[in-house]
């Protein structure tokens, strides 16, 4: 019977497979940053200095704590620093490889694998981090793991794990002018919820897929988990081999050539099955923005913030009024009246150098409200340069908006960029948790585009509410 | 890791659904470098509202937590579970865990017990009935027991198996060093490595 790609990857990295126990697969790539990782470092030293097994297949890079303005200063906050510095202590002791602030490959762990071309088809990849589905858009196998299994990976390069079931997410047809793959991967987490893809490996898939930019694939792999999924996959095609090609760690001549010859065979099977599958059509698509404080809590933008009698049962009757109480919002009212102080651009979800231009297309000629504080921070330096080479950063500037260096930022706010108690954003961020900006803030999750006509309007809008620029 | 056989203790009901792991510890708190002493942050943005059922005298030196579906979303830090552990907490009850955070508790000896919802309302209505209500979660035969209430709960065998000897995965795992060498033996050459290149 024909495989699915997610069981393609699993069969060909089990190391050992026993009845009544988890298989024991083999890990191609771990990437690591400084939260997630001390306790295992330290847990290596207790267990009677345990080497890392393969330092050669392991990669570090601060992403989480970091400055985003003033990075070459020591950093300020006392255990902020304390952490970073762990980390490169930890790195030099067990010879990982660490790019640090002030590396021209430093960045967030989901933006600099791919761009350096570690990422690749068929491959595992995990992470101390839950985003690490991001790089399932190459169509590896990647997942986000504890901090125990961090350790267990540096120890032994392997984790023992249960298949996951497989869920074919089909998006067929062409997405309608101004819908991104943030919309796309919203709207899937509005139907199915948080937890509809718990168990699960998601693979993306249909013509609106393929059409997609590797960009767009990572943005939507890169919230899977917010559908409750362990990882997202899309099959590698001419796109993926193509952004690949060239790149500082992909591989070259025969090695390349037959790199691409097992890459093609790892497309689903046409008589693969799959344990469930969702339909979406993409021409009912338009740009999606979320009200509450879960992914799963979004709408489009042209509705209404729900009221509780909208609620599927009594758990979700709670649910909403909790989240329209926290969020400070009416039932019933209009997305767009919803006002915002702060709009953020970047993460590892939305922070690329295409979201950059995206953002930048809108912003040309039109400035950022006078309600409004916009922030934007590149994924990565090779990002921040790229985007400054193309111009971006004036673009963004003229406009009102701050341009800062590489980080998460504002995504989870454990560096200094934060919201105020009661503040509310429009993010290109993945979590819209309560207090995920900063505790009290109120987030409303949005693709470049939403989060750039959002800027200049000072309320939650898509491009195309947008009055022309006047042309000279 | 001590082995968990069967537990008893009190319990706290957490009426909430989609207990995200942000609010059972916010980032402020993962900037340390320990394993341990996290106690604070626990729920500790819902903690500082009086009405916050933690906040309730009778549900101090509670040992059970019985929350809402969906509980332990979002982020992979395991510092939620050192969170709920050093605070005192050894089993959580949902209909509903996300699967990392459920692999993380088993990693770290608190115990994830999923039973149905119906159980879950059950046990919130026994034990605001009466807070000193004991909760017994035997692992040896998957069962919640508090007053006349006798419920299975749902557990993966091996991590029952593991929690119940007390026994530590990398250990296992490197009994078996020889097998992942003969692996890394047949990997392709083509296959990246992280070393930089100059
Ligand atoms: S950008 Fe946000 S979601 Fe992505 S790795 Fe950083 S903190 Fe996590």
């Amino acid at each position: 019977m024909g495989r699915t790609l997610a069981e393609k990857v699993w069969d060909d990295h089990v190391v050992r497979r026993a009845t009544g126990e988890p298989d024991l697969l083999y890990i191609d790539l771990h990437l690591v940053h400084e939260v997630t990782s001390p306790q295992a470092f330290d847990g290596l030293r207790h267990a009677h200095h345990r080497p890392v097994r393969r330092t050669d297949l392991t990669l570090a890079t601060e992403d989480h704590n970091v400055p985003t303005i003033d990075i070459l200063q020591p950093i300020a906050d006392p255990v902020s620093k304390a952490q970073v510095d762990a980390l490169r202590h930890n790195c030099e002791e067990f010879g990982v490889p660490v790019y640090s602030l002030g590396s021209v490959d430093q960045g967030i762990v989901h933006v600099v694998g791919p761009q350096l071309g570690l990422t690749q088809p068929g491959m595992t990849v995990v992470c101390g981090d839950s985003h690490t589905s991001t790089h399932g858009a190459f169509g590896a196998l990647a997942f986000g793991i504890g901090t125990s299994e961090v350790e267990h990976v540096l120890a032994t390069q392997t984790l023992p794990l249960k298949p996951f079931k497989t869920m074919a997410v089909t998006v067929d047809g062409a997405l309608p002018e101004g819908v991104t793959a943030k919309d796309v991967i919203l709207a899937v987490i509005a139907k199915i919820g948080t937890g509809g893809g718990q168990g699960y490996v998601l693979e993306y898939r249909g013509s609106a897929i393929e059409g997609l930019s590797m960009e767009g694939r990572m943005t939507l792999c890169n919230m899977s988990i917010e559908a409750g999924a362990r990882a997202g996959m899309i099959a590698p095609d001419d796109t993926t081999f193509a952004y690949l090609k060239g790149r500082t760690h992909a591989p070259t001549g025969a090695d390349w050539d037959a790199a691409v010859e097992y890459w093609h065979t790892l497309p689903t099977d046409p008589d693969a099955t799959f344990d469930a599958e969702v339909v979406i059509d993409a021409s009912t698509l338009t740009p999606f923005v979320t009200w509450g404080t879960n992914p799963g809590q979004g709408l489009p933008l042209s509705a209404s913030v729900p009221t509780p009698d909208d609620a599927r049962d009594e758990v979700d009757r709670v649910a909403i009024e909790r989240a329209i109480e926290y969020m400070g919002l009416t039932p019933g009212m209009p997305l767009r009246d919803i006002t915002v102080d702060t709009v953020f651009v970047g993460s590892c979800t939305n922070g690329r150098i295409e979201d950059l231009r995206a953002v930048a297309e809108i912003l040309e000629g039109r400035t950022v409200a006078d309600s409004v504080r916009m922030l934007v921070v590149p994924g990565s330096v090779r990002v921040k340069q790229q985007a400054e080479e193309e111009g971006l950063d004036k673009v963004f500037l003229n406009a009102g908006a701050e341009w800062r260096e590489a980080g998460c930022s504002m995504c989870l706010a454990m560096n200094p960029d934060k919201l105020a108690p009661g503040e509310r954003s429009a993010s290109t961020s993945n979590r819209n948790f309560e207090g995920r900006q900063g505790p009290g803030g109120r987030t409303h999750l949005v693709s470049p585009a939403v989060a750039a006509a959002t800027a200049v309007t000072g309320h939650l809008s898509a491009p195309a509410d947008l009055s022309p620029v006047a042309t000279a | 890791m001590e082995k968990f056989i069967v537990h008893t203790g009190t319990a706290v009901p957490l009426r909430r659904s989609n207990v995200d792991t942000d609010q059972i510890i916010p980032a402020e708190y993962l900037k340390r470098i320990t394993r341990h002493g996290f106690e604070d942050g626990l729920f500790s943005a819902w903690r500082k509202d009086p009405a916050f059922v933690l906040n309730q005298p009778h549900y101090e030196g509670a040992t059970v937590l019985v929350a809402g579906p969906d509980f332990g979303t979002g982020s992979s830090r395991e510092h939620a579970v050192w969170a709920l552990q050093d605070y005192g907490f050894a089993v959580v009850l949902s209909s509903r865990f996300a699967d990392i955070f459920r692999g993380n508790s088993g990693k770290g000896g608190l115990l994830s017990a999923q039973v149905d919802q119906e159980v879950i309302e059950a046990l919130w209505a026994a034990i605001e009935a009466d807070p000193s209500l004991d909760v017994t979660v035997d692992l040896e035969r998957r069962e919640v027991r508090a007053g006349d209430l006798v419920a299975e709960f749902d557990v993966d065998d091996y991590v029952r198996w593991r929690l119940m000897e007390g026994l530590d995965d990398i250990g296992i795992t490197l009994q078996h060093a020889d097998d992942i060498a003969v692996f890394e033996a047949s990997r392709p050459s083509w296959k990246p490595t992280t070393t930089p290149v100059i």
